[in-house]
C-alpha cells in the first residue's frame, strides 16, 4: 500500500512537471492551454491521492474541487481569449528558440532541486521528496512569463507559478488553512479574469495582444 | 470590540454594495465618503482602547494593535479626503464624456472594495488572510488605474497586474513555506498566526524560515513599491486617476509595508536581526538610489510625484532595517505624513491635469500666480515632501537619522544623506518653474468647485496640524514599536 502511495506521488509529481517542460517547449497558444489544463489535473490528484492515502474525505474534497476550477473554469476562461484571437495570431512568439528555451528549462530543474534541499532537509517524507517538481514548474512559469510577448502566454505562465506554489502547498503541508485556500482560489479567478478583459481590451485598443507594443510609458 | 474590528471592514464593503445596487448618485458616492470617515474614527475609538495588550476578534482572524491603529488612521484620512475628491473628479469625467453611468458605478463599487481590503489587510492576524488581502487589493485596483481606458491607461494596467500578481505570489509561497516550518514546529492549524507564530519563532527550522523571509520581501516589496520589481509604480499611478493615485501613492504602499514589519518581527527571533537587516538595506539603499535617479530628469509632474513616493518607501525600508524603537516610530509618523502630503499632491496634479490636458511639467507655468488655492496646496505639498519644518517629514526625517545613527549604521545614513540631497534637488528644480515665475501666454484658466477647494483647505490643515501637534500620536507610534517586539 504504501509503495503504490509512494509511486502515485511520484508519478503525479512527474506528470506536473512534464507539463511544465511541454509548455516551455510548445508554441500554440491552444496547446499550452491545454498542457495547463493537464497540469491542473496533476496538482489536484496531489491532495486527492494524499487524501486516500490518509483516509481523509476533506482532502479528496479538495482534490475535486482544485480540479473543477484548474481543469474546467481556469482553461475554459483562456480558451474563450485565445478564441477570439485571428487565425494567424494563435502562436506566442518567445525570444528565444526552442533549443535554448529548453536548456534553459533544464538548467531551472537543476536549480528547483538545489534550492528545495532545506524543505527536504527538514522532513523527507514521501510528499516531500516532491518539492522539487513542484519549485520547478514555479521557476518554468516565471521564465514563460518573461520569455513569452502574448498576453495569453504571459496568463499561462502567471497560471503555472500558482499551480507550482499550490503544488508545494499540498506536498510540505497537505495544505494550508481553509479559508485560505479559498481567499487564494478566489483571488487568482479573478486575476484570471481581469487578465481575461485586459486581454480583449488590448486587442481593442492596440489591434493586436503582442506585449512588446506596450512601450509607450517609459522615462527619458 | 469586535464591532470595532468589523467596520472598518464592511462599511466601505457596504458602501460598495450601496454603489452597486443604485449606481453613481449622491446617495452612494457620499455613503463611500462616510465608510471611509468610519474607518478614521474606528482607527481613532480603537487607539484609545488598545494598550500593549492587542484586542482579537472573530475567532482569531482579526487583531487590532497599535501598528493597525496606526495604519487605520492612515487608511481613513486618505481615504476619507480620496473618496470626497472622488465626486467631483467622476462629475468631471462624465460632464466631458471621458465615463459612462456604467463606468461611474463601477469606480464607486471598486474604490469601496479597495478602502475595504486595506482595512483587512491591517486588521489580519493570519499570515494567510493578510495574503489574501493584500492580492484583492491589486484586483479592485486593476480597473481603477485603467479607468480612463487611454491606450497608456491600459498599458500601465496590464504591467500593474503582472508584476504585482507575479510579486505577490512569491509572498504566497513565502507563507506557505513559513506554514510548513510552523506546523513541522508542532503548531497544528493556528501556524499562519501573527502572535503564535511570534511566540513559537525561535524553534522554527532556520533554513526553511530564510527561504520564506526572502521570498516575502521581495513579495510584499513589490507591492510596497521597492526595487527590484519597481517598473510598474510609476506607470500606474501616474496613468490613475488622480483620487486613486492618491490611495496607491499615499496608503496602499504603506499598508504592504506593514505586512512586512509584522514578519520582520517573527524573522528576528527565528534568525537574529541580522537577515531582514541586511535585506530591508539592501531593497531600501537600492530603491532611494533609483527614485532619486528618476527624479532628477523627470518631465512629467505624476511621474515624479510617483518616484517621490518611490524614494520615501526606500527611506521607510532603511528605518525599519536600522529596527530601534525611535527608527519604527519615526517611520510610522513618516507614513502618516507623506499619506496626507501625497494625497494633497495627487489631487492638485489632477486638477492640473484636468486644466492643462497634459502633465508635463514643462507646460505649467507661475501655477501661483494664476490660482492661489490649487498653487498653495501643490507648494504645501512640496514642502512637506521636502522635509522642512514646520511640517511632520522634517520631525520623521530627524528621527530616521537619529534612529540609524543609533543603530551604529552611519555608513548608510551618510548615503542616504547624499541621495536625499539629490532628490531635494531634484524637486525644487522641478516645482519652482510649475510655481513661481510669469504664467505662460497661453496658460489655461484653474476653474476650481468649491468642493474641490475645500478638500484641498482640509488636506493643508491636515499636514500643518500633523506637523505643529502631532503629540498625542507619537504615544500610540512608539507603542507600535513596542508591539513589534523592538527594544533599545
Amino acid at each position: 500500500m504504501s509503495s503504490t502511495y509512494a509511486n502515485a506521488i511520484d508519478l503525479t509529481a512527474g506528470g506536473f512537471m512534464l507539463a511544465g517542460v511541454m509548455i516551455v517547449w510548445r508554441r500554440e497558444l491552444r496547446s499550452l492551454v491545454r498542457l495547463l489544463a493537464w497540469q491542473g489535473a496533476a496538482l489536484a490528484a496531489f491532495p486527492f491521492v494524499e487524501g486516500i492515502h490518509q483516509h481523509d474525505g476533506a482532502l479528496v474534497a479538495v482534490g475535486i474541487a482544485i480540479a473543477s476550477l484548474r481543469v474546467g473554469l481556469l482553461p475554459w476562461l483562456l480558451r474563450r481569449a485565445v478564441g477570439a484571437e485571428a487565425e494567424d495570431r494563435r502562436e506566442s512568439t518567445p525570444l528565444l528558440n526552442t533549443t535554448a528555451s529548453l536548456l534553459v528549462a533544464g538548467g531551472l530543474i537543476v536549480t528547483a532541486f538545489a534550492i528545495s534541499r532545506p524543505l527536504v532537509s527538514l522532513d523527507p517524507s514521501t510528499a516531500t521528496r516532491a518539492v522539487p517538481a513542484a519549485l520547478a514548474v514555479v521557476l518554468l512559469g516565471v521564465f514563460v512569463m518573461v520569455s513569452r510577448r502574448r498576453a495569453v502566454s504571459q496568463a499561462v505562465g502567471f497560471l503555472m507559478v500558482d499551480n507550482g506554489i499550490a503544488a508545494t502547498a499540498f506536498l510540505t503541508t497537505a495544505g494550508v488553512p481553509l479559508i485560505v485556500e479559498l481567499g487564494a482560489s478566489l483571488d487568482v479567478l479573478f486575476a484570471v479574469l481581469i487578465l481575461g478583459v485586459l486581454t480583449g481590451q488590448l486587442r481593442h485598443t492596440f489591434g493586436d495582444t503582442d506585449l512588446d507594443q506596450l512601450t509607450e510609458l517609459r522615462d527619458l | 470590540m469586535t464591532t470595532l474590528l468589523l467596520v472598518p471592514i464592511l462599511a466601505p464593503a457596504a458602501a460598495a454594495a450601496t454603489t452597486a445596487v443604485i449606481g453613481w448618485r449622491r446617495l452612494s458616492a457620499w455613503a463611500v465618503v462616510l465608510a471611509a470617515v468610519s474607518v478614521l474614527a474606528c482607527g481613532i475609538v480603537l487607539g484609545f482602547r488598545v494598550g500593549t495588550h492587542p484586542q482579537v476578534g472573530l475567532g482569531h482572524l482579526l487583531r487590532a494593535d497599535a501598528l493597525s491603529v496606526t495604519m487605520l488612521i492612515v487608511v481613513g484620512t486618505v481615504g476619507t479626503l480620496s473618496c470626497w475628491a472622488s465626486i467631483g473628479y467622476i462629475d468631471h469625467e462624465l460632464a466631458h464624456a471621458h465615463t459612462t453611468d456604467r463606468g461611474a458605478r463601477i469606480y464607486g463599487v471598486l474604490i469601496g472594495l479597495f478602502l475595504a481590503a486595506m482595512s483587512l489587510a491591517v486588521l489580519a492576524n493570519n499570515l494567510g488572510v493578510l495574503w489574501v488581502a493584500i492580492e484583492a487589493t491589486t484586483i479592485a485596483t486593476a480597473f481603477l488605474v485603467g479607468h480612463r481606458r487611454t491606450r497608456l491607461a491600459l498599458e500601465a494596467t496590464w504591467k500593474y497586474v503582472i508584476i504585482c500578481s507575479l510579486g505577490i505570489a512569491f509572498a504566497f509561497l513565502g507563507t506557505v513555506l513559513l506554514y510548513f516550518a510552523g506546523r513541522h514546529a508542532g503548531l497544528g492549524a493556528s501556524a499562519l498566526d501573527f502572535d503564535v507564530l511570534r511566540a513559537h519563532a525561535a524553534h522554527l527550522d532556520s533554513g526553511v524560515v530564510r527561504m520564506a523571509a526572502g521570498l516575502l520581501l521581495i513579495g510584499y516589496g513589490t507591492k510596497a513599491g521597492l526595487a527590484p520589481f519597481h517598473t510598474w509604480l510609476a506607470d500606474a499611478h501616474s496613468q490613475a486617476p488622480a483620487p486613486v493615485s492618491a490611495l496607491m501613492s499615499g496608503v496602499l504602499l504603506a499598508v504592504a509595508f506593514s505586512a512586512l514589519l509584522r514578519i520582520k518581527a517573527i524573522v528576528d527571533i527565528a534568525l537574529g536581526t541580522g537577515f531582514m537587516r541586511t535585506g530591508l538595506l539592501v531593497v531600501g539603499l537600492l530603491t532611494v538610489t533609483i527614485a532619486a535617479a528618476l527624479l532628477v530628469r523627470q518631465h512629467d509632474f505624476k511621474r515624479m510625484l510617483a518616484y517621490s513616493s518611490m524614494e520615501n518607501m526606500g527611506l521607510i525600508a532603511i528605518a525599519a532595517a536600522a529596527g530601534t524603537t525611535l527608527a519604527i516610530a519615526a517611520l510610522l509618523l513618516h507614513v502618516l505624513a507623506h499619506g496626507i502630503a501625497k494625497t494633497l499632491l495627487f489631487l492638485s496634479a489632477g486638477h492640473l491635469q484636468a486644466a492643462h490636458d497634459s502633465t508635463a511639467i514643462a507646460d505649467v507655468t507661475g501655477l501661483l500666480a494664476r490660482s492661489r488655492l490649487l498653487g498653495s496646496a501643490f507648494a504645501v505639498g512640496i514642502v512637506v515632501l521636502l522635509g522642512l519644518p514646520p511640517f511632520a517629514m522634517f520631525a520623521s526625517e530627524l528621527s530616521i537619522a537619529r534612529g540609524l545613527a543609533g543603530a551604529h549604521l552611519a555608513w548608510v545614513l551618510g548615503i542616504v544623506l547624499i541621495v536625499m540631497t539629490i532628490a531635494f534637488g531634484a524637486l525644487v528644480h522641478n516645482t519652482s518653474r510649475m510655481l513661481f515665475g510669469e504664467p505662460a501666454a497661453d496658460a489655461p484658466l484653474v476653474r476650481l468647485s468649491g468642493a474641490a477647494g475645500a478638500t484641498l483647505l482640509v488636506g493643508m490643515s491636515a499636514c500643518l496640524m500633523l506637523g505643529v501637534t502631532g503629540g498625542p500620536l507619537v504615544h500610540l507610534f512608539h507603542l507600535a514599536a513596542t508591539t513589534l517586539g523592538v527594544s533599545g
